[in-house]
């Protein structure tokens, strides 16, 4: 095995990894504020007590992933220099810089204010708590926007200038706002908005089947649906944008997405093919004709640029064309499933005892729509960046660690051995959160509306 | 003494922040992962207050790490390639061990009653793993990666002390934190701990300078030797202050954060001595600090983020020590 494909292998297990969190950390810290606002706008004590279930439920769920995203996320910070060490030396003064804010802006924002948010409840005061919740909140953004835009310049990069093989920065805001850098952001932070909703929608749809918490779960519930049917939606036209601005900038991406070998005018929509790189071309294919066209170039005879205008610089196609596949359908049923569940709900005048179980069921089985999308999006992303670490400029092989490959190797199996192993307990963990019979309303005391998770004795002075 | 400018002064300040953000990292993950490793001699109950003790913290301490091994990459990238592919496998375990306690942390009180058990060992284990991986990397960066039969042997005694001196700061926090039967228990670790963890010290002083000539020139020339000396001496009342404690009765009352303060202050000078010994090298003997550093405009750019976020950082942490100042009663998490 070659190191250079073994530390690929080994990068990209721990990125696929580590994305599963932010996906949902990301947008449910909002939601968590949002649970808590309800509870204390809530006059109704039924409605209360539900409100503080879903608030109470959920932030044991934040917490969990929150913890995964950030141990995975310090192995990423190692592994930019362990595995690409090239890289850094090259771009370092572009790529150091935006990691640095990253860690000085969101890394201890979310984890100063986490303590807080999670433990100092009857401590610090309502309003003190919440502003702990929207810091940990708008910390898991900060920390997207960097990211984002370091890995947006790789992909479109701008604002540099190379002095004896060195990149040097040239504007801070060019570098920051490359092209591609608003799009990716909106598309990824509407990514966590329907991964975090089809969650919410799926783990309560399991509450109702289980009769567990159902109060509180169809409230959850209804907030899961209304947030991706409106997420939904927007995020296919995020998606369209984004799309326009890769054809712009990385016209092999989307060459590779589309399957299309030949400049061609008036280029077909694939819905079935299996491209093979050593014969440069499709076999299987199941074509819509001229439609890949009118969506790209907005004109059914549009021209588009064929992957035998870039030889030896484009990415492989078979998984770039099957990752967008995977990504766009997983996308629409979600569009499709909170509409109809949402419609379905409306008809029966917002009340879930009537929802047929088989539409529960499939709630159910939607709960990790989202990771699939965005697992398939990112490799549509980064797989079509490739040869390239930074499109067009440097190559991932010219960059890669002198690291003996049989030490990759090794890491690689703990690694991916240790992640499977999380990524099990994790859901197991989830599923029996969800299914936790809680105490009957009778039972709930002040006590537990304060909810203090850590009680201390306050002793003076010394912390 | 050369007065120098100020592009050539910034890898110095760079070298300075890196050195402050790992020991901050090696104090606030030492108690942490100390509190980790203790809690094998706890009973279930006792576990649960030991966890939540270092609960708030523990999150933010290890962003400390990513932050010190942010500027090792950003400032030095030469030194960043060379030092993480010199120790490639112990850093692979000591991730390993980290995102092992990380999750635990979390799923030790959310997993099924049953499964307690198992994560409270992969809590444990994973503290361990990630103690004793630090201590083999600070050995083998101390001694500048050396090759021959006495350095591994160097490496393996930080390998063992480094842990001893995190069980002894996590033994010390909980005197602190805790009260009553925990407390005493806590006192008795910090007793066991304290002769190993000196022991260790004592041995690492005396073999430093043997392994690396560098150093040896850096110590025993004088008149700078007697300034040296400080430091040593200073170490030494602390330390033998902190048995003293150990053995008074003031520990379980007002003094109770006496001895913890004390181990933070010995760790401070074990890191000027080490800063003393090493200038102006950041690889001993491979790299200076203007060798590794990345260029004079991107340093400025952190700089100027780190002038403006780290006074806030400092101002946010003090505030979550404030709110979870006192004693650690009982864990309601789940």
């Amino acid at each position: 095995m070659d190191a250079v494909f073994l530390a690929r292998m080994q990068f990209a297990a721990n990125i696929t990894f580590h994305i599963l969190f932010p996906s949902i950390s990301i947008a449910l810290g909002w939601l968590l504020l949002f649970f808590r606002l309800k509870y204390l706008r809530a006059t109704d004590p039924q409605q209360k007590l539900d409100w503080l279930r879903a608030y109470r439920l959920w932030t044991k769920v934040f917490a969990l992933t929150f913890a995964l995203g950030v141990v995975s996320g310090v192995t990423m910070s190692f592994q930019f220099g362990t595995n690409w060490p090239g890289y850094m030396e090259r771009v370092g003064n572009i790529a150091g810089p935006l990691l640095g804010y990253e860690v000085l802006t969101a890394f201890f924002l979310e984890a100063g204010f986490l303590g807080v948010m999670l433990f100092g409840h009857r401590r610090v005061g309502e309003i003190v708590h919440l502003g702990a919740t929207v810091l940990v909140a708008l910390g898991t953004l900060m920390s997207a926007f960097w990211i984002l835009a370091l890995n947006s310049w790789m992909q479109t990069p701008a604002g540099y200038e190379i002095v004896n093989g060195q990149f040097h920065a040239r504007s801070w805001l060019a570098i920051i706002f490359n092209p591609s850098f608003p799009y990716r952001l909106v598309h990824m932070v509407l990514a966590s908005a329907l991964t975090c909703a089809f969650l919410l929608i799926g783990i309560s749809a399991w509450q109702l089947l289980k009769g567990v918490a159902t109060t509180s779960a169809s409230r959850v519930l209804r907030t899961g649906l209304v947030f991706a049917a409106l997420a939904a939606p927007a995020q296919m036209v995020a998606g369209d944008f984004h799309g326009l601005n890769t054809l712009k900038h990385q016209p092999q991406k989307i060459a590779a997405v589309e399957g299309i070998w030949e400049t061609t005018r008036g280029a077909p929509l694939l819905l079935f093919a299996i491209p093979d790189d050593a014969t440069r071309s499709n076999r299987f294919e199941l074509p819509v004709p001229k439609l890949a066209s009118l969506i790209l170039r907005h004109d059914p005879d549009g021209e588009l640029k064929g992957l035998n205008e870039f030889p030896s610089a484009h990415p492989p196609v078979l998984p770039l064309f099957w990752s967008f596949r995977i990504m766009v359908g997983t996308g629409i049923l979600m569009l499709l499933v909170s509409w109809v569940g949402l419609w379905r709900h409306w008809r029966d005048g917002w009340e879930f005892s009537l929802m047929p179980r088989p539409l529960l069921k499939l709630f159910a089985g939607m709960t990790f729509a989202g990771w699939v999308a965005t697992i398939a999006g990112w490799y549509v992303t980064e797989i079509g960046r490739q040869p390239f670490i930074v499109s067009g400029l440097i190559r991932t092989s010219e960059v890669a660690s002198r690291v003996p490959s049989a030490s990759i190797a090794l890491t690689l199996a703990i690694y991916v051995t240790l992640y499977v192993g999380l990524l099990v307990a994790y859901v197991g963990v989830l599923k029996y959160m969800s299914e936790k019979p809680e105490k009957s309303s009778a039972a709930v005391t002040s006590e537990d509306l304060a909810q203090d998770p850590l009680r201390y004795q306050s002793r003076g002075e010394f912390a | 003494m050369m007065l120098m400018s100020f592009d050539e002064l910034l890898p110095l300040i760079f070298i300075g922040l890196m050195g402050v953000s790992l020991l901050v990292y090696v104090v606030s993950d030492g108690y942490d992962l100390g509190v980790g490793m203790l809690m094998h001699r706890a009973t279930p109950d006792e576990r649960d207050t030991m966890v939540a003790s270092i609960g708030p913290f523990w999150d933010a301490n290890e962003t400390w790490l990513v932050l010190g091994v942010g500027l090792l990459l950003v400032a030095f990238p030469k030194a960043h390639g060379l030092v993480l592919s010199e120790l490639y496998l112990p850093t692979a375990l000591m991730l390993v061990g980290l995102i092992l306690r990380g999750a635990a942390f979390d799923f030790r009180v959310k997993a099924k009653a049953d499964r307690k058990a198992m994560w409270d060992r992969m809590f444990i284990a994973g503290s361990m793993l990630a103690s004793v991986c630090q201590g083999w990397m600070l050995g083998r960066y101390i001694s500048g990666f050396g090759e021959g039969w006495n350095y591994p042997i160097f490496a393996g005694a930080i390998a063992i002390a480094l842990p001893m001196a995190y069980a002894l700061l996590g033994a010390t926090w909980l005197v602190m934190k805790t009260h009553g039967e925990l407390q005493e228990k806590a006192i008795e670790w910090s007793k066991i701990a304290w002769a190993p963890m000196v022991l260790g010290l004592i041995l690492i002083s005396m073999a430093t300078p043997w392994i690396s000539e560098t150093v040896r020139l850096r110590w025993f020339t004088l008149p700078a030797m007697i300034a040296v000396a400080s430091i040593p001496i200073t170490t030494s009342v602390a330390l033998l202050t902190v048995r003293l404690l150990l053995g008074a009765p003031a520990v379980r009352g007002a003094l109770c954060w006496l001895p913890f303060a004390l181990l933070v202050l010995v760790f401070f000078l074990s890191f000027l001595g080490l800063s003393y010994s090493i200038y102006p090298y950041v690889v001993i003997d491979r790299l200076t600090v203007w060798q590794a550093a990345s260029s004079p405009e991107s340093l400025r750019v952190i700089l100027i983020g780190v002038c403006i976020t780290l006074p806030v950082i400092i101002a946010y942490t003090g505030f979550s020590y404030r709110v979870f100042r006192g004693k650690t009663i009982e864990l309601d998490y789940a």
